[in-house]
């Protein structure tokens, strides 16, 4: 059902088909909007089974999703930012007990300064506490991407939380056309949560133990192990809901051009990426398009393998690592470092700064011209700090 | 199968288990929700469980919200007929650290036994200073010293807060009543929404003394006045423990090595005095003297 | 090769195998004649190794007392000594235990 809405309605009816047993959030821009949607529902009785409940904070709201979701609940929150960040000694620990709570995060900048607006630091911040991340373009993606989280983080050889990241306003609070899920799919697709273990008193065990140095170690390499395996998970998930939606939106990275460079970039920016780079294209520029969808586990091998024949990659980074170079360029370089590519780490759009087509071009244009040195380069004013 | 088993890691002579085996006594099968802490330290280690009852931990200020978490859980599910919730933790988690998320629970009405196991310090870090440490008390980071008696200002009032909450039962017990503690457990489940039981337990380590001493010098605790045994049905005081003989407060304190340091400090004598007035007021707030 | 479980999950009551009678140095002896078997020290006990039994057919009669009588499991007796502290009848003593008893001349 094809009809014009706005992301967080997006977010909120998809999360409405995937039928959860408790949602629970705390409000934050540009978060806002998704729970209020899912409060309306839960209000009107659209949700069955479910439980919507109010927390006092974000790290309540997180907690609240632990015991529910030990418990045997599907789970779902929303959240970002300052949001985010203080659930995240909830998101670790809910990580390390293996609990499949699927999040959407509208992505937003972190204080200070406070910035409502959107750049990816919030979820990059929390690339080492074992959650899937998935990085979506529009609404229509986010949308189809739920019941897909839902679907991977409870597969038996995965069992990790997932956070599916959107654009905080770009997309949150865009209109777009999106094709509305239907309800028979969704059952279809996605199988009632039916959890290995769960706190029951039919079956008494203890969560949350703590582990001696004996095995502690063991533990945190299941987690990666299961953080491998998940590749395999997503991308059998993602070929089926292509078949059964009609909607190919690819693997854990998307290209399809053959070019000497290739531009990365992840979530609202790739519309626009893609289109300059087709625009380049067709000037006949050897230039091509890398979506990164999956962020967690990280693709390395799809990129080494995108990346075969380039000799220059330009990765758009929204995020950064004080003191080193931002995620995305480390992961990169880690994963080609043995190619033979240049890697241009440009840092645009922090704090909801506008990224103008003309940048986007202009960036990339000095790149395949030879003017912009392989490093990182950052899309900022000139400035001079003084103390007051 | 038992709720607690034999085989934890409690010193000799600690109070929590005490209090945990007979709050269980009256309310397994039921799910436990654990702060981090000594119980959980002690009960938890990976493959040596002392729990026969469905048991989680996850942080040391959450476990209000996990509870809740379970609660609505159960109720989504239609397992409400599983077992009661019941949460301990410690007396830090419970008034400093977690009071956010403790608030949330008693505001939200989720169907939870909160019991705060109440040692007056963090004890699982080795005796650190909690909002309900009492006034005086020697902890590592309220230290004696030349400008310290101890720690400064009075004891957090839970159950107060609590009581604002509109919380519909709110109890304290001691370990010296174990009865007693079987009793509020099992009444505090009659009462739909939270419910608050703070009880008193000795730490042998973090007060200074000898397990065989936890029991009578909890019970002077109470005899003295300084920790009123105390019940509450829907905000209205129904129910306390009254002594016969009210016993000085020095009696308490001079067995104790938290409080030893008040006997020798400049400022001992007028603490001491403090002590005396907030158990006098105590029995006078609450008619705790027959 | 070591097993692990799906998020540290350990099962109930694993602690049985903990042994933790062997931590104090004392332990506590039970006079049957005095016991009432009244369940105080049961009750008390923190670490749970006090239980009431029936008492033997053969001592019913010596002991008009009472039918149950308080049995320690010394796997798990830590020698704290709270039993001895709270029994209303004077029944349980403390004692060394053998091998501390030449150390502490
Ligand atoms: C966020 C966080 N801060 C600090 C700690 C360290 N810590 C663990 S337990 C504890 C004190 C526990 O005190 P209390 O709640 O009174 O329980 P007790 O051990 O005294 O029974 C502290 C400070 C922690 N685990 N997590
Ligand atoms: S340190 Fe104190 S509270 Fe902790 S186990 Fe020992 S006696 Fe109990
Ligand atoms: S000495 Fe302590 S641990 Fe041993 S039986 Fe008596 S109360 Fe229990
Ligand atoms: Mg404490």
């Amino acid at each position: 059902m094809m009809r014009v809405v706005r992301g967080f309605y997006s977010v909120a009816y998809s999360v409405k088909l995937c039928k959860p047993n408790v949602i629970c959030a705390y409000p934050i821009t540009p978060q806002t909007e998704i729970v209020e949607r899912l409060a309306e529902m839960y209000a009107n009785g659209e949700l069955e089974n479910c439980e919507y409940v109010t927390a006092e904070s974000e790290f309540g709201a997180a907690s609240i999703l632990v015991g529910a979701s030990a418990a045997g609940a599907r789970t779902f929150t929303a959240t970002c930012s300052q949001g985010l960040i203080l659930m995240s000694e909830v998101l670790w620990n809910a990580a390390g007990m293996r609990l499949p709570i699927v999040l959407v995060n509208t992505n937003r900048s972190l204080s200070a300064p406070l910035s409502i607006w959107n750049d990816h630091q919030d979820s990059m911040a929390m690339r080492d506490a074992g959650i899937i991340q998935v990085y979506v373009e529009n609404n229509q993606e986010v949308h189809d991407m739920i019941p897909q989280a839902f679907k991977i983080a409870e597969d038996r050889r995965v069992m990790l939380p997932f956070m599916v990241c959107m654009d905080g306003y770009k997309l949150t609070h865009a209109y777009e056309p999106v094709d509305l899920l239907s309800q028979e799919l969704v059952d279809s697709f996605l199988p009632p949560y039916d959890p290995p273990i769960k706190l029951t008193t039919k079956n008494p065990l203890t969560f949350g133990s703590y582990a001696t140095p004996d095995y502690y170690m063991e533990f945190r390499v299941a987690m990666h192990n299961a953080m491998e395996r998940a590749r395999r998970v997503m991308e059998e998930v993602f070929r089926e809901w292509a078949e059964v939606s009609g909607r190919d939106w690819g693997g854990h990275i998307t290209n399809s051009q053959e070019a000497e460079t290739y531009v990365i970039a992840m979530g609202s920016l790739v519309g626009l990426v893609r289109d300059v780079v087709e625009e380049l294209r067709k000037d006949g520029k050897s230039v091509g398009l890398i979506k990164l969808r999956t962020f967690r586990p990280f693709p390395a091998k799809e990129l080494r393998k995108a990346l075969k024949d380039a000799n220059k990659v330009i990765i758009f980074e929204r995020s950064l690592s004080l003191g080193s170079e931002p995620p995305v360029t480390l992961d990169v370089k880690s994963a080609i470092q043995k190619m033979d590519v240049d890697v241009y780490s440009l840092v645009v759009g922090l704090g909801g700064r506008d990224v103008p087509r003309e940048v986007v071009k202009r960036n990339i244009e000095d790149v395949l011209d030879g003017k912009t040195e392989p490093g990182l380069h950052f899309e900022a004013k000139q400035f001079e700090e003084v103390i007051v | 199968m038992k709720a607690f088993g034999s085989g934890h890691g409690a010193c000799p002579g600690c109070g929590l288990p005490i209090a945990v085996k007979n709050v269980l006594e009256s309310v397994a099968p039921c799910f436990v929700v654990n702060s981090t802490g000594c119980l959980e330290i002690i009960s938890s280690q990976y493959g040596k469980s002392a729990w026969g009852v469905p048991y989680i931990h996850s942080l040391f200020e959450n476990a209000a919200a996990v509870a809740a978490g379970i609660e609505v859980a159960l109720k989504a599910l239609g397992r409400t007929d599983e077992g009661p919730i019941v949460v301990f933790a410690g007396d830090g988690a419970t008034a400093d650290i977690g009071i956010g998320m403790l608030s949330g629970m008693f505001d939200r009405r989720h169907n939870v036994l909160y019991v705060c196991l109440d040692n007056e310090a963090y004890q699982n870090t080795g005796n650190q200073q909690s909002g309900l440490t009492p006034t005086g008390c020697y902890t590592t980071t309220t230290p004696s010293g030349k400008m310290l008696p101890g720690k400064l200002g009075p004891k957090k009032d839970m159950v107060a807060i609590a009581l604002a909450h509109k919380v519909p039962y709110v109890a304290t017990a001691s370990v010296a009543f174990p009865r007693d503690i079987r009793r509020k457990a099992k009444r505090a489940l009659d009462f739909d929404g939270p419910k608050y039981l703070q009880i008193h337990s000795p730490c042998v380590t973090g007060w200074g003394i000898e397990g065989r001493q936890a029991i009578p010098i909890a019970r002077l605790a109470v005899e003295t006045g300084l920790y009123p045994i105390l019940e509450y049905e829907y905000g209205k005081l129904v129910r306390v423990r009254k002594i016969k003989q009210r016993k000085p407060v020095e009696e308490y304190l001079k067995l104790q090595k938290r409080y030893r340091h008040l006997l020798k400090h400049p400022r001992g004598y007028e603490i001491m005095e403090e002590l005396q007035r907030i158990a006098d007021e105590n029995a006078m707030k609450f008619g705790l003297d027959v | 090769m070591i097993r692990i479980t799906l998020g540290a999950v350990s099962k109930p009551l694993e602690s049985l195998k903990i042994k933790t009678g062997d931590w104090g140095a004392e332990y506590p002896v039970i006079d049957e004649e005095k016991c009432i078997g009244c369940g105080e020290c049961e009750i008390f006990c923190p670490d749970l190794c006090i239980e009431l039994v029936e008492r033997p057919e053969s001592k019913k009669e010596e002991s008009k007392k009472a039918k149950k009588v308080a049995k320690i499991n010394y796997n798990y007796c830590k020698g704290c000594g709270i039993c001895e502290v709270v029994c209303p009848a004077e029944a349980i003593k403390m004692e060394l235990k053998e091998i501390y008893k030449g150390e502490l001349k």
